[in-house]
């Protein structure tokens, strides 16, 4: 998802080894309350939280550069303002990650930091690149298809600023996915050039967009302490199926075919059978060897760099206004 | 230099006649710039029609830990409610 392969620390403790304070804590988790800031928590709830968090917020600030790819290019006024709110939206959802993580002890600007130095990771999807219009369109499609898929169950997890952060977030997201879907109409049902555009964004981005659920349950090997803390609500081949479940009728509205020969309806567990990704890709892709991460992250940092005199300047500005402020009083 | 933005709490009014409510926090080099970011941060679809910032080091907040001593002696208060009080049907609504 936004936050794939999130590693937890702690290990999965049973009842007997857990010490009087995690396991009043842990009580409070089952019982469905939420942990506030100012609580007590065991210390791999936290740096799990921060992790998990901060790759989410990444995910949201780098997930910006291939749409905002298509912002001058956009084909009418009309689409360049949608695409325009919609690349402020997800401006919007980093910052709100960012402020539910500082809640966490670390900063921001240590955050970007460690996302500058790769030492944190943000989603493996915007390390693929939006070629063509019809991109635009799946992007928020199935690209935002996913991550609701993702933050919906999120809205129940168990740290409250984060959760509060979902609730927040969702609100917004399902005019991204509309947005996006009313491109793939337009396009799919334009002249046989255009559905063709629409057809190769779909086969392009299906398994990246598969593979923002993270490996399979078996292999993932955070999920167990993640999922006892809530901090995870919903495993990986769960929502992976539900989002394969949802599209698959999409996709034949608009009249496109989904690039996999193996996808067949399974009567028996009441949803389809599809093919995995190829995992050794998704690996490659969160190593840094995606067809976009040394781009992306060049951007991040120049954005950084760029702005750190502006950045600056309103500091000393504001430090000059307090000192004249306090030499009227 | 770089020195990071300290931190401002937001509050937004909803509508005219509800209270302002708390709604996160931003990064804001100082209280107007906060005032400008927590408009563009927070209020995109018309959430409000006032905005409060207050710089997060200034807010105190109750110790969680002593939470027991501090609310609990209302908890035994039950005559502060309505409901302790049987008023006969006949007397009508009160
Ligand atoms: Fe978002
Ligand atoms: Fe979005």
């Amino acid at each position: 998802m936004y936050a794939q392969m999130v590693q937890s620390t702690g290990t999965l403790k049973t009842r007997e080894e857990m010490d009087e304070r995690e396991r009043a804590f842990q009580d409070r988790i089952d019982a469905g309350e939420k942990i506030e800031p100012q609580d007590w928590m065991p210390e791999g709830y936290r740096k799990t939280l921060v992790r998990q968090i901060g790759q989410h917020a990444h995910s949201e600030i780098v997930g910006q550069l291939p749409e905002g790819n298509w912002i001058t290019r956009a084909p009418t006024l009309e689409r360049k303002a949608i695409l325009l709110a919609k690349v402020q939206d997800e401006a919007g959802h980093g910052l709100y990650l960012y402020c539910a993580a500082e809640t966490l002890g670390v900063s921001r600007d240590e955050m970007t930091e460690k996302l500058h130095d790769g030492e944190m990771k943000y989603s493996s999807i915007f390390n693929y690149p939006t070629l063509t219009w019809a991109d635009i369109g799946a992007v928020g499609w199935l690209v935002d298809g996913a991550a609701i898929m993702n933050q919906v169950a999120l809205q129940r997890t168990s740290y409250g600023p984060y959760s509060r952060a979902m609730v927040r977030i969702c609100k917004e997201e399902s005019f991204h996915q509309r947005q996006g879907y009313s491109i793939m109409m337009k396009m799919a049902a334009g002249t046989p050039e255009q559905k063709r555009m629409a057809q190769d964004a779909l086969d392009r981005l299906w398994y990246p967009s598969l593979m923002m659920f993270g490996p399979s349950d078996a292999e993932s090997v955070h999920s167990a302490q993640s999922m006892a803390w809530k901090i995870k609500v919903s495993t990986n081949d769960e929502l992976r199926q539900k989002f394969v479940d949802q599209t698959v009728p999409q996709a034949e509205y608009l009249g496109l075919t989904i690039p996999d020969d193996k996808l067949a309806w399974n009567e028996e567990k009441g949803g389809y059978n599809f093919s995995e990704p190829d995992w050794q890709e998704f690996h490659d892709v969160l190593a840094g060897n995606g067809p976009c991460n040394a781009d992306r992250m060049a951007a991040r940092r120049t954005a950084w760099e760029d702005g750190a005199w502006y950045r600056d300047g309103l500091v000393a500005h504001a430090n000059k206004r307090a000192a004249q402020r306090m030499a009227a009083e | 230099m770089s020195s990071e933005w300290p931190l401002w709490e937001v509050f937004i009014r909803g509508q005219h006649g509800l209270n302002h409510r708390h709604v996160g926090s931003l990064h804001a080099p100082d209280a107007e710039m906060a005032i400008k970011n927590a408009r563009d941060v927070y209020t995109r679809r018309n959430e409000g029609v006032s905005i409060w910032v207050v710089p997060s080091n200034q807010i105190t907040a109750s110790v969680p830990s002593e939470k027991g001593p501090m609310f609990e002696p209302s908890k035994s208060k039950i005559y502060r409610h309505p409901t302790f009080y049987d008023i006969p049907d006949e007397v009508g609504h009160m």
